[in-house]
């Protein structure tokens, strides 16, 4: 499969797609790159570059460190200044700003906050230290949740309790249905997050196309992945049709992974979620059952942080609905740099404010 | 040496500081100058320029696959004096020794830098040694300074490089910082990929001769080479362009990247040189890098052009381009 | 949010975990969320599991099948790759 990996990055291939493209592109269209980590991985790649000048790529609000709210951050850090607690997190929440501070600068003053690239680490490092209260920040979409859910699984089996979970996991497709529905946004066609679609499959996405007749299709992250998917949309819109498509095969299967969405339900239920700069979306947050409220860490302790502030001029709202482009923030480049970030999409490893300023020379 | 460890009373001046430098310190670098124990070395330069570099080195875990910090900090103060092209004489050691470090320890990391010294032909001739309590001071930190002559005629420095020139890698990136991240904790992953942290001087000498008209070289260690271009296409006012499928990297180092979500581009390395000469110069001092020790995977990466100035790109193996930005604060693993 | 790397399973363990290698490199992971995951088998891991089995021979045909797309405007091409 290295060679296939390689195979997914054939320059023959993407020209190819290329030109499949650009026949199809006969009007202006805008389509929507959800998930943070297709902004990188087109940035990267310098896919913008090659795109015909009709197709517009928007980054949308599927980086779920970017939408992590001020006071889920202001929340967690609260949790690192109780006494005995150990905050275990993946690396990417530790440089993003809440209201006063970020988890990096919280490590920097003497809180115990430690990077993980698992949750089941976490676990693990709860069963090593009995005397302190392992919390693990649980943040990400339906492609990290099953993992979460696995880790307090775990946790319920070999009897630890001193772990417990902040959980602020959003999922995806209502959300979209809240983009779809939102004035100020207007977008022909979704480029749906290939493993997001891995856990879930295209099933739940097929609301867009009946109902909002916009057309999706589930797309990996390597160069012809993207590329096969901005064409299966273009060809869409071409043919005016409004499908749910899955690009992305040997990722995707019609049915998603039903393991996965079994330990989702098992251990989480649907519950309001707030998305930073967006606002409060009904049913998109992920919130432990009462069954596992034993690690649940909001209920666990009994922390008040402070009122939660928005930063004043921050337009990362805007860069992830899609209505404002990144360097069309006015603090972008100026105010907001990479050494000095203001907003959460410039901080943001796969922020797209950051995916500009890193590999593009807009807004310089 | 009575103690297994290193006490306060190490680094208080009296004996038993002068027992812990005499059997410990002295006894492994056995430099003549050194040995004389003055509060200064007294040495003769050859005549001509000298670089004068120094740096310190506190890298956690202190030994990692392929090294440790003794050995890197003999290796980043010899390469920083060849990349004046200056052949590296002398070299300082500062130590700052946390109090209950175990002297075996103490005496591997000695025994590194005795070795990297020997290899590089660079002599130990005064030093110091401070202990610091328990708790400070994670183990042992190391300040080396670094003196050579520079070659005759030459004069090289990083706002050199011209349009045309071609840009030279002598070898894999990402090695070091691959091999150090690969020990720590929580993240552990099985790999072979051992730190490349070497003595280039021999690399740079090989390249001089070859290619005379070099502009400047540049180690491209912490940010990786992306610091390092960023840097020389600033200095100089220029821009550099990299072609991807040039640049060489192991298979794992990607794998690991990979996993971990990491830049190879924003990745330290230790033991690899950049160097910039005219464009016809390029052949000959690939051969050259080629040739010498640590140079085997040496290759062309890329070239220098007119504008944007300070601007590096990457040009992907599409024929797309994008910017090889320069690293920011750390990089972390990620999973998104 | 989507970091998926695609890696074989060398070696199955206790618990639902085994040993997975990238282009070289080992580390554990657990298969609990792929049940159908042998050794031998290619999975995609994110955060310490794998997530989904990769049919090997699947993927590779669905990578020629990119090859042999033609499109003519008005022409419904097989798109299915």
């Amino acid at each position: 499969m290295t060679d296939l990996q390689a195979a997914w990055r054939d320059p023959e291939l993407a020209k190819h797609l290329v030109d499949l493209i650009t026949q199809a592109a006969d009007r202006p269209i805008k389509l929507m790159e959800v998930c943070g980590t297709h902004t990188v991985a087109i940035a990267r790649f310098g896919l913008r570059d090659l795109m015909p000048p009709n197709i517009a790529l928007l980054s949308g609000p599927g980086c779920p460190v970017c939408v992590t709210a001020n006071r889920d951050i202001d929340l967690a850090i609260e949790l690192t200044h109780v006494d005995g607690v150990v905050l275990a997190t993946f690396g990417d929440m530790m440089k993003v700003p809440g209201s006063y501070s970020s988890l990096q600068r919280e490590k920097a003053d003497g809180r115990d906050v430690r990077i993980v690239y698992s949750p089941l680490d976490a676990v693990q490092l709860a069963a090593d230290l009995p005397d302190r209260q392992v919390v693990f920040l649980g943040v990400g979409f339906e492609t990290t949740a099953p993992a979460i859910a696995m880790a307090i699984l775990t946790a319920a089996q070999r009897g630890l309790d001193n772990f417990s979970v902040l959980s602020v996991h959003k999922t995806v497709p209502l959300a979209l249905e809240a983009l779809v529905n939102d004035p100020e946004v207007a977008i022909d066609g979704f480029i749906l997050p290939g493993h997001v679609s891995t856990i879930i499959g295209p099933e739940p996405y097929r609301f867009l196309a009946e109902r909002y007749h916009v057309p999706g299709v589930a797309t990996g992250f390597e160069p012809v992945d993207v590329l096969q998917g901005v064409w299966m949309l273009a060809k869409q819109l071409h043919e005016g049709r409004a499908e749910i498509e899955v690009a992305y095969r040997r990722g995707v299967s019609a049915d998603g992974n039903p393991t996965a969405r079994a330990r989702i339900a098992e251990v989480f239920e649907p519950s309001d979620a707030e998305w930073r700069g967006i606002g409060v979306i009904p049913g998109t947050g992920l919130a432990i059952r009462p069954e596992f409220a034993a690690w649940d860490a909001a209920l666990r302790f009994d922390v008040t942080p402070p009122p939660p502030k928005e930063i004043p001029g921050c337009q990362c709202g805007e860069v992830l609905r899609g209505v404002t482009l990144p360097f069309e923030c006015k603090l972008f480049g100026r105010a907001c740099t990479p050494e000095h970030p203001i907003g959460p999409c410039m901080v943001s490893s796969e922020g797209s404010c950051a995916a500009y300023y890193r590999y593009t020379d807009y807004g310089r | 040496m009575r103690s297994d460890r290193v006490l306060l009373a190490h680094g208080s001046g009296g004996t038993m500081m002068r027992e812990l430098i005499e059997d410990v310190f002295v006894a492994r670098f056995n430099d003549e100058v050194l040995l004389r124990m003055d509060d200064a070395a007294a040495l003769t330069l050859p005549p001509g320029r000298i670089a004068f570099t120094t740096d310190t080195y506190v890298v956690t875990p202190r030994f990692f696959p392929g090294g440790d910090i003794g050995r890197l900090a003999v290796a980043g103060t010899v390469n920083d004096v060849a990349t004046s092209g200056a052949t590296p004489l002398y070299l300082s050691v500062g130590f700052v020794l946390e109090e209950g470090l175990m002297i075996e320890e103490l005496g591997r990391v000695l025994d590194s830098m005795a070795s990297v010294a020997k290899e590089a032909g660079v002599r130990i001739v005064t030093g110091d040694t401070k202990v610091v309590e328990r708790g400070h001071g994670d183990g042992v930190y190391i300040n080396t300074a670094g003196v050579g002559v520079i070659r005759e005629g030459l004069d090289l420095s990083s706002s050199h490089c011209r349009p045309g020139d071609a840009v030279l890698l002598s070898g894999t990136l990402g090695d070091h910082g691959i091999a150090v991240i690969s020990t720590r904790e929580g993240l552990t992953f099985g790999t072979d990929v051992v730190s490349d942290a070497a003595p280039l001087g021999g690399l740079v000498s090989a390249v001089l001769d070859a290619a005379p008209g070099a502009r400047c070289f540049r180690d491209p260690t912490r940010g990786g080479l992306a610091s390092c271009l960023n840097e020389l296409a600033s200095a100089s006012g220029v821009s550099i362009t990299v072609e991807e499928e040039s640049v060489p990297v192991r298979e794992q180092v990607r794998g690991a990247c990979e996993l971990l979500g990491y830049d190879v581009y924003q990745v330290a390395n230790e033991g690899k040189m950049v160097a910039v000469v005219p464009g016809d110069e390029a052949s000959a001092a690939l051969e050259a890098m080629r040739g010498s020790r640590y140079g085997g995977d040496a290759a062309i990466v890329g070239e220098v052009a007119e504008g944007p100035a300070g601007r590096v790109n990457v040009r992907t193996s599409f024929g797309a381009r994008r910017i090889m930005d320069m690293l920011v604060g750390e990089q972390l693993p990620r999973i998104c | 949010m989507c970091l998926a790397i695609p890696a074989r399973v060398v070696l199955m363990n206790e618990n639902q975990m085994a040993e997975v290698d990238i282009h070289g490199v080992t580390r554990t992971v657990s298969l609990s969320l792929t049940p159908d995951a042998e050794t031998g088998s290619w999975v995609l891991i994110h955060a310490g599991f794998a997530i989904q089995v990769v049919d090997e021979e699947f993927a590779k045909e669905s990578w020629e099948l990119i090859k042999q797309i033609e499109w003519v405007d008005g022409d419904p091409a097989e798109v299915s790759a």
